[in-house]
């Protein structure tokens, strides 16, 4: 498909502008010598040339609302439609961060400082803990928010020496990148081969008083609840060191667990995972950080609060905050979408979204085992990971199984993650598929395990029902073209 | 309201089929003791009153004022088709581009928004986005500390006080790293002051343009200076002032980046915006974000993947160069609809737009008695007025009228209590700037 620049006709438009009132000049009133020497070479296209453009790019493209989507780990569940109704209202979608920040400026933005308040509210409930910030912009900008919290809490205590976080070897990269990020040195622990859970003895046996805090993620990328978090916390806090937890996967655990009750000191929600907001192509996020009592003094600036005449204000006079995180308040349109989609489910249809999506990976896992590894054969949360060991033996490798499923109308798991499974396939099916979609899923992944042993190469020759087959990865990365010059 | 589709009959089957009896079984993992202690949450509503209710909530909002505030974030014109394009569901529920091969909307979507922001800024390669201009300049600035080896960082004093603030949180974090504020005032770049706090161990200077007080400035002096000394530049800028300005690139800068809520990006009570961060290609592989590379398939057909992965988080982990995964590809991909909307000339006539009406309105903001612009060198959309009282009480008076006149600066700065940011887009015509211009003399 043509590159958008080489659509462009010169003298075309895709816009018309007001024109300029008498009276106001059009000359510039900048020297030559502050201006740009060419005009900036952007494409010249009418409306429908754009809109064509963007639905043939769309076409290329799988999403939610195209089909089954098992991408373990990023919780590809339906987005509802009303949550985008609600983002474009104009109250809400054409508001300036700036206008409660101007004196009496609350007044004029009471219905958006009610929606944060009341939306951080909701979310200590639901995680069980004491005080939240919706700033973050992501899960792992929630990630550096929170580290930044347990680095202020140890400097305020003088506790110079703490360093390091530990960190099990089956966790998301964000987080020993996060844990650097805010200047910590990070250690891996293992993980125990027969329970697929953190390895509480190795743990006991690496943990010191150089030790600043333990990141973990509970149900693990395993897809397994580590029923010991609260003797980790325990053990964590006997050496006053605090314990993180990566929301990841709240979505397991909604009305079944809360990081809360477990003692946990700090925690961020992907909204998008738990509560539904579009992945938009990857982004826009919004990670929300939640904390226990001991914390709540060091969270970023502002905090909205309820004054006593039930109205709401922003709260900068918070000396001992780690500062700003973000520009405003985070990402507002997207945790909105948050908010109405806790407001639409309720309580027990949170609970029931939970349960939903525990089932329907447990059932896949059941009907899945027999034609694949299982390397952790217990039952799994909201996810479970295969291996395709068994097939790599005849040349089929978990990233054959995805082009393969790809050919078949899906959109394939997360491959070759977590790293401490080989040839690891993580499938997260969502609460809101049915059995006759999983089914269908059941028979593909089926169906490839027995042509890995009948006809392997097919395989790996796979897909071939897309407008493209695999790219030249290598080429990508040594011909470095990320910015189109056409006389290339 | 509830999503789930599989009926009460399905879950049973499927339970059955995992040799399970009720929903509470899948939970048997979670011990008595760590059952929650409570779960006090609303109970459902229906679309209806879930819609009424927001409506409402919005309806509490003055989104309708004649708002004269920029700071960095501006109320610009978006047209439909922006809205139309990016709210195709291809686009907005799937996720970031793993399989390419059903991925390539998303990926060559990138790849021309990266070439945008190339031709926009002038600089040879741009990444995939960022979460906003803030936390971009955070961003730059590791990059820029990686980069030299050194771990001084000199912002000059007509940096967005917000970015500032952000960049301060999380070098907070960074003891060893030195953060030198140039005092801010309104105008160009204090060059004396820059100088005198360069030196070997500067690992690079941060500039805007235009910079935070709405003043244009050709920084090719400095950067040049700072080469000398193997000092890099980041630049921050206002992308439709980018139509007509002196580009980074033109000026031989390291590392531009700024806040991409101007196209196409409502206002949206802070976010989500769009950092964007454009580098020399030398640069390329300390530039921290997700990376789209054109290439070939195995039939030699053109395609686009992710590139350059071995600097991100899911592969080097503790190594990687930022923790950034998801970046703003939707809010990437507005701003990419909205180029290509404006165009060559579009934009350029827009720029010319803003740029006209504010100087219509700073020449009409002069004849008020008391009544002083700050800076004499030029600006574009934004300037800076001196008030014979205090910014915060005229803006008190005026806000009750449905005019805000500009944002106070001596939230920021305490020496500046009598001054007022007031930024002109396409938005304000010249009625209103009139209208802004009697409200004022009637409160000085």
């Amino acid at each position: 498909m043509k590159i958008i620049f080489d659509k462009s006709v010169q003298g075309r438009r895709g816009v018309t502008l007001p024109q300029l009132e008498p009276g106001v000049e059009a000359q510039l009133k900048i020297d030559g010598r502050y201006l740009r020497a060419q005009p900036a070479e952007l494409p010249e296209l009418s409306e429908l040339d754009v809109m064509r453009h963007f639905t043939a790019l769309s076409n290329r493209n799988f999403g939610v609302d195209s089909g089954f989507y098992p991408l373990g780990s990023c919780t590809m569940k339906y987005n509802p439609k009303i949550c985008e109704k609600v983002a474009a209202l104009d109250g809400f979608a054409g508001l300036h961060p700036f206008l409660p920040q101007l004196p009496q400026g609350g007044e004029l933005t009471q219905g958006a400082l009610e929606v944060i308040y009341e939306l951080e509210a909701l979310l200590c409930e639901i995680s069980g803990m004491a005080a939240c910030t919706l700033q973050p912009l992501a899960g792992a900008h929630g990630e550096l928010c929170g580290m930044s919290l347990i680095a202020a809490y140890h400097r305020d205590r003088g506790n110079t020496e703490k360093k390091e976080i530990l960190i099990p070897d089956e966790a998301h990269g964000t987080n020993p990148a996060s844990a650097v990020g805010v200047g910590f040195a990070t250690k891996p622990v293992p993980t125990d081969p027969v329970t697929g859970r953190l390895d509480i003895e190795a743990l006991r046996g690496m943990i010191n008083d150089r030790t600043a805090g333990i990141m973990l993620t509970n149900p693990n990328t395993l897809g397994i609840f580590n029923s010991e978090i609260d003797q980790v916390v325990e053990l964590a806090h006997s050496h006053d060191a605090l314990v993180y937890y990566d929301g990841a996967n709240l979505n397991a655990v909604l009305g079944a667990f809360r990081p809360g009750d477990a003692g946990i000191d700090v925690m961020h929600i992907n909204l998008h995972k738990t509560f539904a907001t579009p992945h938009g192509c990857g982004g826009p996020g919004s990670g929300p950080v939640c904390v226990r009592e001991n914390l709540v003094e060091y969270l970023p600036v502002s905090r909205v609060v309820k004054k006593q005449d039930n109205t709401f204000a922003l709260d900068y006079e918070q000396p001992k905050s780690i500062g700003y995180t973000a520009p405003f308040y985070g990402s507002f349109l997207v945790y909105l979408k948050a908010y109405v989609y806790i407001l639409s489910l309720g309580r027990q249809g949170l609970i029931e979204a939970s349960q939903h999506a525990v089932l329907n990976a447990n059932y896949l896992m059941n009907m899945l085992k027999s034609d694949y590894d299982l390397p952790y054969d217990r039952r799994c949360m909201h996810e479970f990971v295969l291996s395709a060991s068994r097939q790599a033996k005849q040349g089929v490798h978990a990233m054959d199984i995805a082009k393969a499923l790809i050919d078949r109308g899906f959109h394939p798991p997360t491959v070759y993650f977590p790293l401490i499974v080989k040839e690891a396939i993580m499938i997260e099916p969502t609460e809101t598929e049915s059995k006759e979609t999983l089914d269908t899923f059941i028979q593909a992944m089926k169906e490839i395990a027995a042509v890995a042993n009948s006809d392997p190469q097919s395989l790996n020759a796979a897909p071939v029902n897309t407008r493209i087959s695999r790219p030249d990865e290598v080429q990508a990365a040594r011909g470095m073209d990320f910015n189109y010059c056409p006389q290339d | 309201m509830s999503y789930i589709s599989n009926t009460a009959d399905q879950s049973q089957a499927m339970l059955a089929a995992c040799g399970l009896s009720t929903m509470e079984d899948l939970f048997q993992d979670i011990p008595k003791r760590l059952k929650p202690r409570s779960f006090n949450l609303p109970e459902a509503m229906s679309e209806l009153e879930v819609h009424s209710r927001l409506k409402r909530m919005a309806g509490r909002n003055a989104a309708d004022l004649t708002c004269f505030i920029g700071g960095g974030y501006y109320e610009h014109f978006i047209p439909a088709a922006v809205d139309a394009a990016t709210m195709r569901s291809e686009f907005y529920t799937a996720y970031t581009p793993y399989q390419p091969e059903i991925s390539q909307g998303t990926l060559q979507a990138i790849y021309e928004y990266q070439s945008q922001i190339c031709r926009l800024t002038g600089m040879e390669v741009s990444n995939a986005s960022l979460y906003d201009g803030g936390t971009a300049l955070y961003e730059a600035c590791q990059m820029a500390l990686n980069t030299t080896g050194r771990e001084q960082i000199i912002v000059d004093g007509g940096v967005n006080p917000i970015y500032c603030k952000i960049l301060e949180s999380y070098m907070a974090n960074h003891a060893e790293v030195k953060l030198t504020k140039i005092p801010a005032a309104p105008g160009q770049a204090q060059r004396d002051r820059i100088k005198a706090v360069l030196c070997d161990e500067t690992a690079v200077l941060v500039l805007q343009n235009p910079n935070f007080f709405g003043t244009v400035d050709d920084h090719s002096d400095l950067v040049e200076e700072c080469h000398k000394r193997g000092v890099l530049v980041i630049q921050l800028v206002y992308p439709i002032a980018m139509a007509l300005l002196k580009t980074p690139g033109e000026m031989g800068v390291d590392i531009a980046i700024g806040e991409g809520q101007s196209l196409g990006i409502p206002l949206s009570f802070g976010g989500p915006y769009l950092g964007f961060l454009a580098t020399t290609k030398n640069l390329v592989r300390k530039m921290p974000g997700r990376l789209v590379g054109r290439t070939v398939d195995r039939n030699d057909k053109e395609c686009f993947v992710l590139t350059l992965q071995a600097r991100e988080q899911h592969i080097r982990r503790d190594k990687a160069i930022s923790n950034i995964c998801t970046n703003q590809a939707l809010c990437a991909l507005r701003a990419h609809v909205y180029m290509s909307l404006m165009g060559r000339e579009g934009l350029r006539e827009l720029a010319g737009i803003c740029h006209a009406r504010a100087e219509f309105a700073k020449a009409r903001f002069k004849q008020i008695p008391g009544v002083q612009v700050a800076e004499s060198a030029p600006t574009f959309n934004e300037f800076t007025l001196r008030l014979p009282k205090k910014a915060d009480a005229v803006v008190g008076e005026l806000v009750g009228r449905g005019i805000v006149p500009g944002l106070p600066l001596g939230r920021f700065y305490s020496e500046m209590e009598n001054c007022l940011l007031v930024a002109v887009t396409e938005m304000r015509t010249k009625a209103e700037i009139c209208k802004l211009a009697e409200n004022l003399e009637s409160v000085l």
